[in-house]
């Protein structure tokens, strides 16, 4: 498993950046991860990083737009606006997660 | 299926089976109808002669289900109590969450679908007097039942256009929310460059916001645009309005099951299976089919009050038709993508994965046949419920996919 340096600790990560250990992220890190690609965090891009940490402990799995929009109260129009181009990743990409599948 | 297998096993036991009506449809059927490859009469049959003279069928349309208190009650106001519920209501199109696509579809003669039974039969209307223009196919959003249909419709219609001589008054476009042309990466680059051979364009990660029936065009919820002048949707698909109603369903109305033994997440007595559940598999037939093997076998534990020692383990087995009398073939599950090499079916004799072969296109066009007359009164199908790696080239997996194969 590839490790990467962010913020002075290694973390797990698979082939894409992504994390791979839930535990590994804390809300410093998601600052790290953003501005790697370019996303300055606000308040309401953290009502979704926070959506998806608790669900994901909840269910397992990384919600979809779909849900974040039905369960988080985030619209898919807004999510586009958030994380630009793709949302589903780089929201997912920053809150510590896996992408969300729901596509096989 | 289910009940037919079951009422053979379970011989002192009441079956119950409520639907909608008697039309049973061959769901496969619908991809054909537009080509007028089959005709309406071949896809139907009455739900009563599919069904075991054992089991109880009523009609009827669902209004909730009381988990509590194991109760199913109707619309109509009837109540049905049991000791065990087997869901297995599917999933269905859903033009009504896209702006404009239900209105589209309704009312806009270049708006078309063919997931349901009217639609497939609207499109084959409209598809007898096309003279050419802008093509486009359009998935929603995933997961979709056959995810590999809308490939196969692009194929089809690329055929289809060429025999009726207007190909190159044809543009056609392929336009999905995924990266790519599949979900998985080695069939993806296979379909993608079938894609490309027939001169289908692709529009990845679209994902789309509206239809405007005004300019007929597609929106992107990131603002692109892409003109239609016939367009194709697959509309989002979701499980049935009362299991969300019942507090039994997901965001898109799917029943949260174990991934290995279907039950419920909610309660030990309630079941989901096929496209109803929210497994990660593909919402295709052939993972319903070899599910309810599983079932069938765990069931028969559970009721008796043992650990049921089965578990599914996502397999998918599917035709890819790609037109001109030929079709691709993938197998995979939940930890192995498709891989080329070898299927070896029984009987008559190994496939060709991932490769476009005549063979592989008689073993879709066999397929009705066997879904009437083996699948449905619960006959044991040539085909094993567990995926096999014999025959595939494994050697194209890293280290890594390779331990989730053993795992």
């Amino acid at each position: 498993m590839p490790t990467t340096i962010i913020e002075g600790h290694e973390l797990s990560v698979d082939d894409e950046g992504f994390l791979t250990e839930y535990d590994q992220w804390d809300p410093q890190i998601a600052e790290a991860l953003a501005q790697a690609i370019d996303v300055p965090l606000t308040d309401e891009h953290w009502k979704v990083i926070n959506f998806l940490r608790e669900d994901f402990k909840a269910h397992g799995a990384t919600p979809t737009l779909r849900r974040v929009s039905t369960e988080g109260g985030v619209d898919t129009k807004t999510l586009f606006a958030l994380f630009p181009k793709k949302p589903a990743k780089k929201m997912s990409y920053i809150a510590g997660l896996p992408k969300p599948a729901g596509c096989v | 299926m289910s009940a037919n297998r079951l009422s053979a096993k379970l011989k002192d036991w009441h079956i119950t089976v409520i639907d909608r009506d008697d039309n049973h449809r061959y769901q496969p059927g619908f991809l054909f109808m537009p080509f007028g490859i089959y005709s309406p009469e071949q896809l139907t049959k009455s739900r009563r002669e599919t069904l075991s003279k054992k089991v109880n069928l009523v009609f009827g349309e669902i209004d909730r289900i009381n988990g509590d208190e194991n109760k199913v009650m109707l619309t109509n106001g009837q109540v049905f109590d049991y000791d065990y519920l087997i869901i297995a209501t599917g999933v269905a199109p859903r033009p009504d969450q896209t702006p404009g696509l239900a209105e589209g579809i309704e009312s806009n003669d270049a708006v078309h679908e063919f997931y349901s039974y009217d639609g497939s039969l609207a499109l084959a209307k409209k598809l007898k007097n096309f003279q050419g223009g802008r093509v486009v196919l359009n998935i929603v959003e995933m997961p979709i039942k056959c995810p590999v249909a809308p490939l196969e419709f692009s194929f089809l219609a690329d055929d289809y256009f060429k025999t009726q001589g207007i190909r190159n008054k044809v543009a056609m476009t392929y336009s999905t929310p995924l990266g790519a042309a599949f979900t998985q990466p080695i069939a993806a680059k296979a379909f993608g460059a079938t894609l490309e051979e027939k001169q289908i364009a692709v529009e990845p990660d679209f994902m789309i916001m509206e239809v405007n029936n005004e300019t007929n065009e597609i929106v992107s919820y990131d603002e692109r645009r892409i003109p239609f002048d016939l367009l194709i949707s697959v509309p989002v698909n979701m499980g049935q309005d009362f299991l969300s109603r019942s507090g039994l369903g997901n965001e898109l109305n799917l029943v949260p099951v174990d991934k290995f033994t279907q039950v419920s997440d909610k309660y030990s007595n309630v079941f989901a299976l096929g496209d109803a559940n929210n497994i990660p598999a593909s919402k295709a037939g052939s993972v319903a089919h070899f599910e309810v093997d599983v079932f069938v076998e765990n069931f028969i534990q559970h009721i008796a009050g043992q650990e049921m020692t089965h578990r599914f383990d996502g397999h998918a087995n599917c035709f890819i038709e790609t037109g001109g009398g030929k079709a691709m073939l993938i197998d995979f599950n939940y930890n192995v993508q498709p891989l080329p090499g070898k299927y070896p079916y029984s009987i008559i004799g190994p496939m060709r994965l991932l490769k476009q072969t005549r063979m592989n296109h008689l073993g879709k066009m066999a397929f009705r046949w066997m879904y009437w007359h083996i699948l449905m009164p619960g006959r044991p199908m040539p085909v094993s419920a567990q995926m096999s790696l014999s025959g595939k080239e494994t050697e194209l997996l890293d280290h890594q996919q390779l331990a989730k194969v053993a795992s």
